[in-house]
């Protein structure tokens, strides 16, 4: 029992960094944009985060950073696809270019340093009163470090927005049918222009909670391909902030079984473990294209440009 | 219209991106601190990694600097850092020809085949690759036996632990991390017969993320001392949350987890580069591979912190006396493997040939190969 509960409060953490770019790239493709580049968000994210956690110990500013640099991620997606209608697949492949690319360049000085006592010591866990001591789910849920809670938070947050208010409601128009969003007097580039990079940013904190609590050092390539996880989580999670946040712990946890499993003795390849979160993607994808509900669908106008004049 | 000139504007942010990637990875971090002298000998190097990466690359950058330092004007190194294993290796070799380089140290596994085939191209270029097995007229390989340094890790946590159970947060299913997971237990099977070494498998040299994980899960299920064949210090950086201790590997990181560092078996290229472009200036090369020990220097035991247990001192000095003068071989019978059958007999011990493709465990490892 006890084995079990620390594992699944491990798979929280580890899912953590998945979560932050999941609900970032939920936003982002609800309003219509396909950005493939949440690797090279994150990776942006976790250089600033850390470069600035390094330089001024102080955790607001180095989170505040973090979330800068992928926003500015995706404000060069933004002009590309929205300004200038580029085709989104190839915009978002090259920002994940580019953001490997400055992060290694940027994070260079800093590689192999490790994060200031300051920020380890403002995200250690941190015990909830009361809920904290709730048996099994006390342990797992409420004894996080304060980074894990702003994601709970933010993906509830981001539910109630989208579903909740009307604001919602116009973004969710927009990654419909911007042409009738557009019709109904919504300002459909704003729309896309600020969740785009709302979405940016949040993509840039999944990275600095890599850099800055995880590992937590600074390390070319932190994030080793959690972006297309989170890419494949997306469509996992139905476009639904809440089902991103169990999907990511699942797929946090799917990332750390191998290591339980090697130390209980059972016998399954890493490989086939690497496997599974790509393998849980297609099932629910095929499942979800079988059941043909409208709610699971992806929003109907994603990866196309809005041109007013070919409405 | 506008399409054809949006597209346009993507491929050319694309290339610029691709460029200035490429450009960004080409600035050969050249450190020549004085300027060299005409006859000076140009020495290229190729690591796998950043060269402060805090692990092996920067381990092998630390052996150039100390062969500039030794030889001073009569060398000039260049470096190359972060080479995929893969047919870049002959691209970046010849690129250093061309500079000039009459010298080349490639110093990550899998570029051995990429240096052989350069090597056959430029006979009057010295290769020297390391960790592998070819060689040739121009070409030597070189390696160390790390497996000593090992041994004498395996006696400091073997006499830290309280409960008797170790961690190994290790790469990949290879000899070369076999053999030093063997070392490390009978090392601390020596000073203590409880010992148990379970193994956790990564797949990866370099992922902080997924070492960290891969050492959170030997923690919970009991260890107390984590050793790790990895080229982060996340393994470290575990221990010390949880309050319990580690032992490094490739460079003496004792200030990235100060409470929780005992020690780390170091490698020392230096003294061996220095040797090599010696024998090279004065014309005296010859084609002989290397496999250093603790006797040469090559490798080493980082001296114990406060954190290791009393006594831990003068048990690592004697057996490193032992190791140095021969009478204790590390891998000398009885062995038992995993099953208890007996692998070594007592009397005899391995070959090196068996060393190089050791694929079975130790009694006391509790972990499987494959």
């Amino acid at each position: 029992m006890e084995a079990l509960i620390s594992f699944l409060a491990a798979a929280i953490v580890a899912g953590t960094p998945l979560l932050f770019a999941t609900i970032g790239e939920i936003i982002t493709e609800r309003s219509g944009n396909l950005n493939l580049g949440v690797e090279g968000m994150m990776l942006m994210g976790a250089v600033m985060g850390f470069m600035v956690g390094m330089m001024t110990g102080n955790a607001a500013l180095a989170l505040l950073a973090a979330m800068i640099a992928g926003a500015f991620g995706a404000l060069i997606f933004a002009f590309l696809t929205i300004t200038l209608r580029a085709n989104q697949v190839v915009s978002g492949l090259t920002l994940t270019i580019f953001g490997t690319g400055f992060s290694n360049f940027i994070g260079q000085p800093l590689v192999g340093q490790i994060a200031p006592e300051g920020i380890r010591l403002f995200f250690r866990p941190y015990t909830i009163p009361v809920l904290g001591n709730i048996p099994v789910i006390g342990p797992i849920l409420f004894r996080q470090d304060a980074f894990v809670y702003l994601g709970y938070a933010a993906s509830i947050l981001l539910g109630i927005y989208l579903y909740k208010t009307s604001k919602g409601l116009n973004l969710r128009a927009v990654g419909e049918n911007p042409g009738s969003a557009d019709a109904v007097g919504i300002n459909v580039n704003l729309y896309k222009y600020v969740h785009t990079l709302l979405g940016g940013a949040l993509c840039g904190l999944g990275g600095a909670y890599l850099s800055l609590v995880y590992v937590p050092a600074w390390q070319e390539g932190v994030t080793a391909g959690r972006g297309w996880i989170a890419v494949a989580l997306v469509i996992f999670a139905t476009w639904n902030p809440y089902k991103a946040l169990f999907g990511a712990f699942l797929f946090g946890g799917l990332d750390i079984i191998g290591f339980r499993m090697q130390g209980l003795g059972i016998n399954v390849s890493q490989y086939f473990i690497d496997m599974l979160p790509y393998l849980v993607t297609i099932v629910v994808l095929v499942v979800v294209s079988m059941k043909k509900s409208k709610e699971n669908a992806p929003p109907k106008g994603l990866g196309n440009a809005y041109f007013r004049e070919e409405r | 219209m506008k399409k054809t000139i949006s597209l346009l504007l993507v491929l050319v942010l694309v290339f610029a991106v691709m460029l200035t990637g490429c450009g960004a990875k080409a600035t050969p971090a050249a450190a020549p601190t004085e300027t060299p002298k005409a006859e000076a000998i140009k020495v290229g190097f190729i690591y796998v990694g950043s060269a402060n990466d805090g692990g092996y690359s920067q381990a092998h950058d630390e052996g150039r600097k100390y062969l500039q330092e030794q030889l001073g004007d009569k060398v000039e190194t260049i470096i190359r850092e972060s080479v995929p294993e893969s047919s870049e290796v002959e691209k970046v070799i010849n690129d250093m020809i061309d500079q000039g380089a009459k010298v080349i140290f490639s110093t990550s596994f899998g570029f051995m085949d990429f240096t052989e085939k350069a090597a056959k191209a430029h006979p009057d270029v010295k290769f020297y690759h390391c960790s592998g097995f070819k060689s040739g007229e121009n070409f030597n390989n070189y390696f160390g036996a790390m497996e000593q340094a090992r041994y004498l890790a395996g006696i400091v946590a073997g006499l830290k632990t309280e409960t008797n159970k170790l961690g190994y947060v290790a790469a990949f299913e290879i000899p070369e991390v076999v053999r030093g997971i063997n070392a490390f237990t009978l090392g601390a099977q020596s000073v203590n017969k409880e010992i148990t070494v379970q193994v956790n498998w990564t797949h990866t040299w370099y992922d902080p993320a997924k070492e960290k994980e891969a050492a959170k899960a030997l923690l919970d299920a009991g260890c107390d001392v984590l050793a790790q064949h990895q080229d982060t210090t996340a393994t470290q950086q575990a221990a010390e949350e949880k309050g319990v201790w580690a032992i490094g590997y490739d460079l003496d990181t004792r200030d990235s987890a100060p409470k929780a560092y005992l020690t780390a078996p170091l490698w020392h290229w230096g003294k061996y580069y220095a040797a090599e472009v010696q024998n090279i200036i004065d014309g005296n090369w010859k084609q002989v591979n290397y496999y250093g020990d603790l006797k040469d220097g090559l490798i080493e035991l980082a001296p114990l912190t406060a954190n290791a247990p009393e006594g831990a001192q003068a048990a690592v000095d004697k057996a490193k006396a032992s190791i140095i003068d021969g009478s204790l071989n590390v891998f000398a019978g009885p062995i038992k493997d995993q099953t208890g059958a007996v692998k070594v007999a007592e009397g005899s011990a391995m070959t090196f040939e068996e060393m190089m493709s050791v694929n079975w465990f130790v009694q006391g490892v509790e972990g499987k190969i494959k």
